[in-house]
């Protein structure tokens, strides 16, 4: 796949001061959009400059670029872990910059996250650890007891429910990490290096789960340097460098209605893993 | 909210994190004996203290041909006109003999040798302040300050004398073992606080991280911390009754057969023994409660 050129550095471009209500065809509100988005840390080093983007609902997108480019700046700044210095960032069309720090984690609510290093809280069983995502929100204890099994089966994690985090592998952990961003259905799912801790077979079973979950409907957003794995993948990719976006490209080259099963199979002949062995 | 999801909660990190709750609770046990000690030994010794402080009085003598008019204009003075008293006591010349006489044996042999009693009739003025008795002396005694010579405000008064050595004395003995004593509860309470709160602290460090996830779950702030509060109000509540418990068996053993035969121990203004327990309950669950979700907002700011 040949890189193009440099020609997505403003995604969209119109006058200051008009509110972004002109929407992409086919979609609604977009989920993500980044308005000219700076962030500059205390130190006086830039995480990102002057980065725009708009990300449709359902949307499958990567985002990549080598370390310290930005990538976890922008994952920050939609969890409102960080304020940008300057610009807007809008999540389903709700300027976050304008939620007030005690209705944050409401927000969060909102946002399925899933981390390098999973974050499993490591003194509750893999069963407790997603339930405690819905015992957040304040679920009844009954629906809890129904959809925790629901969710770990799907992750292919029905056997492991009393086990603690340190007894799992890593790709099991990571599986565990996704339940719980996804038990509660959240519109949005970021993902900061989801693969980065393991091994291309276990990637590709996890990619492959994040893979059915955007297929639900679910906007995903993975952040990755594993540039073979994006460029099989063939979804959005917008790359960033230095703080800047040099390359966002839609791309054509996948049926966006391709199945899991498709998917995987394909993923597999193409990293060159060959058996059809499908962990679930 | 749900207490009895966050008691459960709380309950499972205590015992999942048996070391640092343990250590935690030894804390406060420790920090809630030395005070249980030290409180009482502090009340005796201020209480102590003022009982001494008690004892500074002004006499006015009076002169012994002294007329019913002026003794009734000197009382009314004393009681109404003069700063800092606290109450005034007559006492005649038969009381004063008799007093002298309980005081020494053997000086009514001379008194009949004398063969009339050379005692003068006295009122006794308590101040109120101790500290400020010379106000006291001041409204009764002009002195002249050219010749040194003094001279009463009133007629009919023999000498007025507050046994100044004495009163100084016993006045900067007790007001430094009273500023000693409570700058020492002071830093002892200081100490117990910081103690214990540094503990704590580093319980909750050591789950810090535990507490990064929850927020990134979307946990608010409450929902994290009530577990913390109730985690610490059962260790301090076990820390404190573990306390009392020693403070008991030592109040028992030692400190009861002992109050028969020393003065300090059996002192009256000494707390009553369930109102220490109270005391140290209260503040051993309160100082574990608030240092937990005081602590706890460091690590909730992301």
């Amino acid at each position: 796949m040949a890189t193009p050129p440099i020609t997505h550095l403003r995604v969209h471009d119109r006058p200051i001061g008009e509110r972004p209500r002109k929407q992409p065809q086919g979609r609604n509100v977009p989920v993500v959009e980044f308005d000219d988005v700076t962030k500059v840390y205390d130190g006086g080093s830039v995480g990102l400059e002057r980065v725009s983007m708009r990300i449709g609902r359902g949307d499958f997108v990567f985002l990549v670029g080598p370390t310290g480019c930005g990538k976890s700046t922008c994952m920050r700044l939609l969890m409102k872990e960080i304020d940008p210095s300057e610009g807007h960032i809008s999540i389903a069309g709700r300027n976050i910059g304008e939620i007030p720090r005690g209705r944050v984690p409401f927000l969060r609510r909102n946002i399925g996250v899933v981390f390098q290093d999973y974050k499993l809280l490591p003194n509750r069983t893999v069963y407790a650890n997603v339930a405690y995502a819905l015992e957040v929100i304040g679920e009844p204890r009954q629906s809890i007891r129904r959809k925790v099994p629901d969710i770990l089966r799907l992750v292919g994690l029905s056997t492991k429910l009393h086990n603690y985090p340190d007894e799992l592998s890593g790709g099991e952990q990571q599986r565990v990490s996704i339940a719980r961003a996804f038990v509660n259905h959240p519109p949005l799912l970021l993902c900061d290096e989801p693969t980065g801790n393991l091994d291309p077979e276990t990637s590709i079973g996890i990619m492959q789960l994040i893979y059915r979950i955007n297929r639900t409907g679910t906007t995903v957003l993975v952040a990755t340097h594993d540039r073979e794995m994006v460029d099989k993948m063939r979804r959005r990719v917008i790359e960033l460098s230095e703080g800047r976006i040099i390359r966002d490209q839609v791309s054509g080259l996948y049926r966006p209605d391709e199945s899991t099963k498709e998917f995987a199979i394909r993923l597999r002949g193409e990293l060159g893993i060959g058996d059809e062995g499908n962990p679930n | 909210m749900r207490p009895g999801f966050f008691l459960k909660e709380a309950i499972r990190a205590l015992s999942r994190n048996a070391a640092p709750s343990l250590a935690a609770m030894l804390t406060v046990l420790l920090t809630a004996l030395v005070l249980g000690v030290f409180i009482p030994v502090v009340q005796a010794t201020t209480g102590t203290a003022n009982q001494v402080r008690n004892r500074v009085v002004v006499n006015v003598y009076l002169q012994d041909n002294i007329t019913p008019q002026q003794q009734n204009d000197l009382r009314n003075k004393l009681n109404t006109g003069t700063p800092n008293v606290k109450s005034v006591q007559y006492i005649s010349k038969d009381q004063a003999l008799k007093e002298l006489q309980a005081k020494r044996k053997g000086t009514s042999e001379a008194i009949q040798l004398l063969g009339s009693n050379p005692l003068p009739a006295t009122y006794r003025v308590v101040p109120r302040d101790p500290g400020k008795v010379q106000d006291i002396v001041n409204a009764l005694v002009n002195v002249d300050p050219a010749s040194g010579k003094q001279t009463y405000t009133m007629a009919g008064i023999d000498k007025v004398a507050n046994r100044e050595s004495d009163t100084k004395k016993i006045l900067s003995a007790t007001s430094l073992v009273k500023t000693l004593t409570a700058s020492m509860a002071a830093l002892l309470v200081l100490a117990s606080i910081a103690l214990i709160a540094n503990t704590i602290r580093l319980s909750i460090f050591a789950r810090r991280r535990e507490v990064e996830v929850m927020k990134l779950v979307g946990a608010t702030n409450w929902f994290i911390r009530w577990p913390f509060v109730i985690e610490g109000v059962i260790v301090g509540f076990m820390g404190g009754v573990l306390a009392v418990l020693v403070l008991w068996v030592i109040k028992d053993t030692l400190v009861d057969p002992l109050s028969d035969k020393f003065a300090l121990i059996a002192a009256p203004n000494t707390i009553q023994f369930p109102a220490l327990i109270a005391v140290l309950l209260v503040s051993c669950v309160a100082v574990s409660a608030i240092g937990s979700g005081l602590t706890l907002r460091r690590f909730l700011r992301v």
